[in-house]
């Protein structure tokens, strides 16, 4: 019915997007299967870099660090949920502290990462003892640590906006029946917040995967890329080792990484609304 | 109310839950603290290792001067703004525009346009790398802030159109109906009727879109290299190769670096929160 304007009001939208997001990953699915160092035209070597990158240890190293992240990143829903609880009262100054708790997450990871990496700084930081990013068993978890600040402070919003929606009918009803604190929140509270629990696991799965910037500002996925992470090796492989090819398979990897858990989050909240 | 209201708890009760919430508070923002002091510390206190206790001297003007003055921190600040505030205004127009047809248009396709806009915001933006590295040189963008601003309009779009299409729904029919009766065309419908009635959700894409673009490090680094364009959390970043130890100048520029978005969400709450907590609502 109205034809041609609805094609004029998507076509920017549509336009960008397709050059911009969905081409790109196309082209990346494409470059994964030649070898290309930049210049010229990219050589067709067919399963090569997937057979390569298994072999990778660094691969390995990288793929482990994301999985770690993703394990890590559990505490984040952990603390922002606590600190709901905390948070969710309606007093004189509640809405300040809120604001403050959150504050980290609207603060660059750049500086995240600079306020943590001079933290661990072995010379010169205010918590010497603690050199972790010097440690090539540790220097990952420093990160984990440095991510885990803003997107704890993202997980309490979530979960206050959460807390805010349920039915107080429900809550005062099993209060009736002497249900209290632990058993309530358990078999009350949570259940209604199974809506944003979904939430929370798609960002903090997202955020997880994207991870880069507090390597690169940190560690440098050092020492001995013991705190390398998939973006990192990707980034690194294409401006310094100049193997765009290799490099688009990271990023594939990652693709599939992030399809295969999202599907797996959607098919579990199906299920459960089936249920 | 989960959990039980404080009010109706006992006196002593209250004021020890106040003391809870001052403690983590004090506790969650150490970081920040530590990083606010040491940017007003002379370096002899970091030399001596004065860390934690209070500054011997105040040395604001001679840090923050330092910082400004003494390097291109000005140049990247600009840099971040220059790119940021176009960007903000791209998303917010193209997602409206994208937004409204998804929302009041029926046409075949229409779930499936909005499935890729949500799919497509959740991928792992460095997948896209190469590729759009090497499309920006083939336009000529590569380098200029054009390449960061129109990146990052294209990748906010995927989640401001889903966020204004949910919007502009809830809007009444009759509404658009009336206008269209009086022979307004769809542009005319969108621009008199619909963009009125939508500013709360323009403003909850605009902080979002701020705030994520200004503190983007990945495409900073990937799409730009010279310091005329870049925007201030790669800048950041090289400038903490020449400062090196100099601490308390690392400090008083990541606190620059921190303050525009932290102003804008005191300035703008709720919106950046209605945007943030899309989805975690009911209905």
């Amino acid at each position: 019915m109205h034809g041609l304007p609805t094609a004029l009001l998507l076509a920017p939208a549509c336009v960008l997007f397709a050059l911009f997001v969905v081409w790109p990953i196309a082209g990346s699915l494409w470059l994964s299967l030649h070898e290309w160092n930049g210049v010229g035209v990219p050589a067709w070597v067919g399963l090569a870099n997937y057979r390569e990158l298994l072999a990778d240890p660094v691969f390995h190293t990288a793929l482990a660090n994301n999985l770690r992240w993703l394990a890590g990143y559990v505490l984040a829903p952990v603390l922002g949920l606590a600190a709901a609880l905390l948070l969710n009262q309606q007093i004189a100054g509640m809405r300040l502290a809120r604001s403050l708790f959150f504050m980290p997450f609207v603060i660059s990871q750049v500086v995240v990462g600079l306020v943590f990496a001079w933290f661990f700084n072995a010379r010169f930081g205010p918590l010497g003892g603690f050199a972790l990013l010097d440690s090539e068993r540790w220097s990952i978890y420093a990160l984990i640590v440095a991510g885990l600040w803003p997107q704890s402070a993202y997980c309490m919003i979530l979960y206050l906006t959460g807390l805010a929606s349920i039915r107080p009918e429900l809550v005062e009803a099993a209060r009736m029946d002497g249900a209290r604190g632990w058993a309530l929140l358990r078999h009350v509270v949570l259940p209604q917040l199974r809506p944003v629990n979904f939430i929370v696991a798609m960002v903090c799965v997202v955020s997880a995967l994207r991870s880069f910037d507090y390597v690169m500002v940190m560690t440098l996925g050092g020492p001995h890329n013991s705190s390398t992470v998939l973006a990192f090796y990707m980034y690194e492989q294409t401006f310094l080792g100049l193997r765009y090819g290799y490099a688009a398979t990271i990023a594939c990897v990652m693709l599939a990484l992030m399809s295969g858990i999202v599907g797996m989050l959607l098919w579990r909240l199906l299920r459960l609304e089936r249920a | 109310m989960f959990p039980a209201p404080i009010e109706h708890a006992s006196p002593a009760a209250r004021t020890l839950y106040r003391l809870a919430v001052l403690a983590t508070l004090a506790l969650w923002l150490a970081p920040l603290a530590a990083v606010a002091l040491t940017s007003v510390r002379p370096i002899e206190d970091l030399n001596r290792g004065n860390l934690w206790g209070w500054p011997s001297e105040l040395a604001l003007l001679e840090n923050y001067a330092a910082v400004l003055g003494g390097s291109r921190m000005g140049r990247f600040i600009a840099n971040s703004f220059l790119v940021t505030l176009p960007a903000v205004a791209g998303a917010v127009a193209v997602s409206a525009l994208a937004g409204f047809a998804l929302a009041k248009h029926a046409f075949p396709g229409n779930r499936a346009l909005l499935a890729v806009f949500v799919a497509g915001n959740l991928v792992p933006f460095q997948v896209l790398m190469i590729p759009v590295r090497d499309l920006m040189l083939a336009l000529g963008l590569y380098d200029t802030r054009w390449a960061l601003i129109v990146f990052h309009v294209a990748f906010q779009t995927g989640f401001c159109t889903l966020f204004m299409r949910n919007f502009i729904r809830a809007l009444p029919d009759g509404l658009l109906e009336t206008a269209r009766m009086e022979g307004a065309g769809e542009l005319k419908v969108f621009w008199h009727v619909v963009l009125p009635l939508v500013r709360p959700a323009i403003a909850a894409v605009s902080v979002l879109v701020f705030t994520f673009v200004w503190n983007d490090y990945f495409w900073s680094l990937v799409l730009v290299q010279s310091d005329d364009v870049r925007p201030l959390t790669a800048g950041l970043q090289s400038l903490r190769g020449m400062w090196q130890t100099s601490w308390q100048l690392v400090s008083a520029a990541s606190i620059l670096a921190a303050l525009p978005p932290v102003a804008l969400f005191f300035l703008m709450q709720r919106h950046l929160i209605t945007g943030l907590t899309f989805g975690a609502r009911r209905g």
